[in-house]
């Protein structure tokens, strides 16, 4: 019988596993985040000035002195935004497989685990904000640029069919290049997947928040990210389909000052509401109190 | 030599034969085009298909119509913006069955080419889409849909008017459509662009049609940094019909003339006839609550991956 593809890839992945130190069996842990040595100095990206890590965890991450927003990491954003302790992660245990043998894909996504000790770039899990119960899915850009594979989709989809088991409110904060090119078709795949995930939970009644930060493109937000009751966005995110690479490379002009950032997103009236990060958590808890019933 | 060089062989190879009056010598440079046209073009690469696909001479969207429905009747319009002229939608009566008919049209010259934007829709289009797939629900028809786009412009106007909006909305109201949808790739199917109307109870391919998460050119210049390695890059993607066949992410393969369907547009046209036929008799005895569910658990199962459970040491695989 002729092989199929697939069992092939799956196959060579068994073989790959022995060489890769074994998959995360516990829950994130948390703590790490505050965990920030002392005399340790960060540069802002955008106005250069030299800024004390410890400082910059009680800024939550922004910039004083030009208020530039800071690429968070998964387990930053779940710790300044719910309350501490209350989060508990769901939905462990997921592979990511290499369907189109794509060279050195296995060791990027090796390398990627380790350097930020998650499975794939989505993680998802019950929290509390102010003491309100939610569904909380964080996508981070620190793996392989949050971009969705097999197993962000799969993941994506789970934790908006827990908010449905729990009947909770699902908030999601989105930080993603877009679909996963090593992946191919199946990537693409998971934008079908995924909306109608979406389109079930609100056939079902429940809120879904959607946070856009920097940055959100391609299909992942034109899928899921778009599709939320309420969709706020940090300062200065990039929001878009096509990278402004490639639109420039096609309509062959520069594109104007501010074009795809969250503020022009939301003068042509694509997003409700630009949130400073320190005001996210606050806006957070207000909109799930206003949305719980009787 | 790719599929274009063999191509223009055979055109010198037919022009030969027609300045013959010979009988014996056009005997034999017809044998000669059999046999050519069946050992040098029925082998194909991936690349062959992905030039295949988007030859400018491909049947398209409005090509089939024109064959399959004679009484179609053109329906414009998003109601907010604009009519975006990259889709083209209408209603048409099939074996006495009234459709909705969407697809991606594709011009056959440079002009109708820019009116038509080489196939590439704004979130007017897809809007407009919408707008037919609801009617469609409404009155309970089911919707086709022909597929033939290189993708979703990217522009200013499309970002700033909502495109990754507008395809996320479509994915959306497509998962929980109560009608038949079925999907025909006819040429090229150009990742989200694609997607955003092709969300079937049934999806076919033409056999030299490709579908893909993005343009080989796109591909190779994200993950080798050369635009110029896209040959290379189809090979890797599996975009051809035979690829997404054995993937389960299509439902059928519609064969092609040797050459390409624009060898003999009949066929193909025939061949989508009785599929559609055939498709729409199966899913004309479901009711509307098991197309939607049908189709959702379809995507919902879609993926690749690998999931591990601690607790009782099963590896599950999808």
């Amino acid at each position: 019988m002729k092989r199929n593809h697939l069992q092939a890839a799956f196959e060579k992945q068994k073989r790959f596993k022995t060489k890769v130190e074994g998959y995360r069996k516990k829950p994130l842990d948390l703590s790490k985040a505050k965990e920030v040595p002392e005399g340790l100095y960060e540069k802002c990206d955008q106005c250069g000035k030299a800024l004390i890590s410890k400082d910059m965890v009680k800024n939550h991450y922004v910039c004083p002195a030009c208020d530039h927003h800071f690429r968070l990491r998964a387990i930053e954003r779940i710790s300044i935004t719910v309350d501490p302790h209350s989060f508990i992660e769901k939905g462990l245990g997921f592979i990511t497989l290499n369907p189109l043998f794509v060279d050195h894909y296995e060791n990027k996504i090796a390398e990627y685990k380790k350097a930020t000790s998650l499975d794939d770039a989505y993680i998802y899990g019950y929290a509390q904000i102010n003491n309100n119960p939610l569904v909380l899915g964080v996508l981070d850009s620190h793996f392989m640029m949050g971009s969705m594979g097999s197993v962000v989709g799969e993941k994506v989809a789970k934790s908006i069919e827990y908010a449905m088991v729990k009947r909770l409110p699902l908030i999601m904060f989105i930080a993603s290049g877009g679909a996963r090119m090593q992946e191919g078709i199946f990537s693409l795949m998971q934008m079908a997947k995924t909306a109608g995930a979406i389109k079930k939970l609100h056939n079902q009644g429940l809120l879904f928040i959607s946070v856009l930060t920097h940055p959100t493109t391609g299909g992942v937000t034109a899928s899921f990210a778009s599709l939320g009751d309420i969709i706020l966005a940090e300062p200065k995110a990039l929001i878009g389909f096509a990278g402004p690479r490639v639109i420039k490379q096609t309509i062959k002009q520069s594109l104007p000052e501010g074009f795809q950032r969250a503020e022009f997103l939301l003068e042509k009236g694509m997003i409700d509401k630009v949130v400073h990060r320190k005001d996210m958590r606050e806006t957070l808890h207000k909109l799930l109190v206003m949305h719980q019933r009787g | 030599m790719d599929i274009l060089q063999k191509e223009q062989k055979l055109l010198k190879l037919e022009e030969e034969l027609r300045s013959l009056d010979d009988e014996t010598a056009i005997q034999e440079i017809s044998d000669k085009i059999k046999t050519y046209k069946q050992h040098m073009m029925s082998k194909l690469t991936s690349w062959d298909r992905v030039l295949l696909a988007r030859h400018v001479k491909r049947p398209g969207t409005q090509d089939v119509i024109n064959y399959l429905f004679e009484d179609f009747i053109e329906l414009s319009g998003d109601r907010l913006y604009e009519d975006d002229q990259a889709i083209i939608g209408g209603l048409a009566l099939f074996e006495d069955q009234p459709l909705t008919i969407i697809g991606q049209r594709k011009g056959k010259n440079t002009e109708d080419n820019i009116k038509n934007n080489f196939g590439m829709p704004h979130p007017e289009g897809y809007r407009k889409a919408l707008r037919l797939m609801k009617q469609a629900e409404k009155f309970n028809r089911p919707i086709i849909t022909f597929i033939d786009t290189p993708g979703a412009f990217p522009g200013i106007g499309a970002e700033s008017r909502g495109q990754a909006m507008a395809i996320a909305n479509n994915l959306y109201e497509m998962s929980d459509l109560k009608v038949p949808l079925i999907a025909f790739i006819l040429g090229e199917g150009g990742s989200g662009g694609a997607l955003a109307i092709g969300v079937g109870n049934r999806v076919f391919m033409m056999e030299n049609s490709i579908y893909s998460i993005l343009s080989p050119e796109g591909y190779a210049s994200i993950l080798w940094k050369d635009a110029k390695k896209a040959q290379e890059a189809s090979e890797v993607m599996k975009l051809t019909s035979y690829d997404l066949k054995e993937f389960g992410i299509i439902d059928g393969i519609i064969q092609e003339p040797i050459g390409g369907a624009h060898h003999e547009p009949i066929k193909m046209y025939e061949a989508i006839y009785r599929t559609l036929r055939d498709t729409l008799r199966e899913l004309n005895d479901m009711s509307r609550f098991e197309l939607a569910t049908e189709r959702y658990n379809k995507y919902r199962k879609m993926g690749f991956l690998q999931r591990f459970n601690y607790e009782n040491l099963q590896e599950v695989v999808k």
